[in-house]
């Protein structure tokens, strides 16, 4: 008896986690769903018929088509560099030995931990004198503070993983150390590389003080197009929560995709 | 954690097979984009914040006041009522993640029911994902006023109607719950992850010794949960001085200051009144708090390594 009370408190208990995660989710796609009258209706309303309009409106509007596509770009792009920039140095920490090198990789690793905010000011000013304002490359850049740290510490540890005796065996055969980095460890580490390139991209497409306080017209993002709907009387929160559902849709599969290691990607490995 | 595993000692490790700048070629172009993009600004920000440095005012030229911008600063009491409030929000959200995040996770951990706990353990990634900026669009219209969702819950449960976005004390706790939503996911995951780490005999053993859950709890699962609980205090105090795009998106804020957590507040008079030196010695401050924070975190950590 007390056996099946304790699988019943468990399946309640798994629902309520499932209702608890999905709910907010679950909300932003229904009211994107809505028309007007039924998302202003009070109380708010469980069940309506569903309409497109919003999506409709919003795939008709150049300027959310244009802020996902430099989203897309910058994420893109950032992320590419990251693993072009990183990949080789978590090379040289799983694999080699050198003075210092600890302190490099903490030196790595903290980046992340700093508040936007901090880097946002100065480079604010220095983007603005060297014209960079506005431009994709200034947020391109600007993001490898966060996303070198995650492709260093996930690459590293992957690359370790790799039996060094390939590396000896292509050593005594005269490999150069490039040719053993680009033909052995490249391809053996794709694993490492495609969750950071996953989670690089995902924080990226997220990101929004940067994009915020550094852009203006010619290269806004997807989030700060969603946020510029928040002002008039009555706000368009069809609208709003298309735009917000377009936004997080592809964000969430990629994250599903790396699910197994969402907490190491956020924790830095503090945990495994 | 991941420790090096020891190198077996080859022949070759008193001549390790590549040239003594190798290293340095492999690492060049990753520290020099470090350099130029986080530790060149850092130096720019330091250096303006001993200026006069309002952007409005370019004629006024951006002349050095020393350290006139600190003493503003440590003396301005919203500077401490900003940094008391993010303490506030940390403690205010942190018990509830940690309890909920430890009954999400023994949920999980718990034998059983395969499909459910696998999609409810998949679902938690849901929240992480989510664009912080989308999570305060949808805060501010679950907690509206007049249409909000959460108010309808409330009087399902007789519960009177709460003025969540315009009271200080509502925004204050839309935001806290928001927040919630997000980080108890990660909380859950990362004590999941402890749990798993009790080796299965020792959970068995003590099974049978005792159908007492408090007592496997204390005992023997316990013990597995604390360095993770470490981990949580430390990267979720780094998030709260992080925290940004959330209520930024849902409050501004407001009203008035009641969610001005210690991000708003510096971008508030950085790009908002445009006193570039001021918030450039508040970002300063607020470094030296994360470096302290991080040397901590690499300390608890990373001890093994060194």
């Amino acid at each position: 008896m007390s056996m099946r009370f304790g699988r019943l408190i468990h399946f309640v208990g798994l629902l309520l986690v499932l209702a608890f995660t999905l709910f907010p989710f679950y909300w932003m796609v229904t009211s994107s769903l809505k028309d007007q009258s039924d998302l202003l209706a009070s109380p708010p309303v469980w069940l309506f018929t569903p309409t497109l309009d919003h999506y409709r409106e919003i795939f008709e509007d150049p300027k959310i088509i244009s802020s996902v596509m430099h989203s897309l770009i910058i994420a893109t792009s950032t992320t590419l560099l990251a693993i072009v920039l990183g990949a080789p140095a978590a090379y040289a920490l799983a694999r080699f030995e050198f003075r210092g090198k600890s302190d490099l990789w903490f030196w790595f690793i903290s980046n992340r931990m700093i508040s936007p905010i901090v880097l946002a000011l100065p480079v604010y000013l220095l983007a603005q004198t060297l014209g960079l304002l506005d431009t994709h490359l200034v947020l391109i850049l600007i993001y490898l503070t966060f996303n070198l740290p995650i492709v260093v510490w996930i690459c590293t540890d992957q690359f370790r993983s790799i039996p060094s005796e390939l590396e000896q065996a292509a050593r005594l055969d005269g490999a150069s150390q490039f040719l053993i980095f680009w033909r052995i460890y490249l391809p053996l580490g794709v694993p490492g590389i495609a969750v950071s390139a996953i989670f690089s991209f995902i924080f990226s497409w997220n990101e929004l003080l940067y994009a915020l306080v550094l852009t203006r017209r010619a290269v806004q993002t997807a989030p700060v197009a969603a946020t510029s709907f928040m002002s008039g009387y009555e706000l368009p929160w069809g609208k709003i929560m298309a735009t917000g559902s377009v936004i997080v849709l592809p964000v969430t599969i990629f994250a599903l995709l790396v699910s197994r290691h969402m907490v190491r990607g956020l924790t830095m490995g503090a945990t495994k | 954690m991941s420790a090096t595993s020891p190198t077996p000692s080859k022949p070759g490790r008193l001549n390790p097979g590549y040239g003594r700048w190798t290293p340095a070629l492999f690492l060049a172009p990753a520290v020099l984009a470090l350099l130029v993009i986080g530790i060149y600004p850092t130096i720019f920000a330091l250096v303006t914040s001993f200026r006069r440095y309002n952007i409005t005012r370019p004629r006024d030229g951006f002349p050095f006041i020393g350290i006139e911008n600190y003493q503003k600063v440590l003396t301005d009491q919203t500077f401490w009522d900003t940094l008391g409030l993010t303490f506030r929000f940390f403690l205010t959200v942190m018990p509830v993640q940690i309890l909920l995040g430890i009954v999400i996770a023994l949920l999980l951990h718990k034998p059983g029911l395969g499909l459910l706990r696998s999609l409810a353990r998949v679902s938690l990634v849901v929240p992480l994902a989510t664009t912080y900026a989308v999570v305060g669009l949808i805060g501010r219209l679950v907690f509206n006023g007049n249409f909000g969702v959460a108010n309808q819950m409330l009087g399902w449960f007789g519960l009177p109607p709460i003025d969540w976005l315009a009271s200080s004390g509502g925004a204050f706790a839309a935001i806290a719950i928001m927040d919630i939503w997000q980080w108890t996911p990660f909380c859950a995951l990362i004590f999941l992850a402890g749990l798993s780490m009790v080796p299965v005999e020792v959970e068995e053993a003590a099974r049978l010794e005792t159908s007492s859950k408090v007592a496997l709890l204390r005992y023997v699962q316990l013990p597995y949960l604390l360095p993770g609980l470490t981990a949580v205090l430390i990267l979720r105090s780094a998030d709260v001085l992080k925290l940004f795009d959330m209520i930024f998106t849902m409050t501004r804020g407001g009203p008035g200051t009641a969610t001005e957590l210690i991000s708003i507040y510096i971008q508030r008079v950085g790009f908002r009144v445009f006193d570039m030196g001021t918030a450039s010695a508040q970002a300063i401050l607020l470094l030296i708090l994360t470096i302290m924070l991080s040397r901590l975190y690499i300390r608890v950590f990373y001890r093994e390594i060194q």
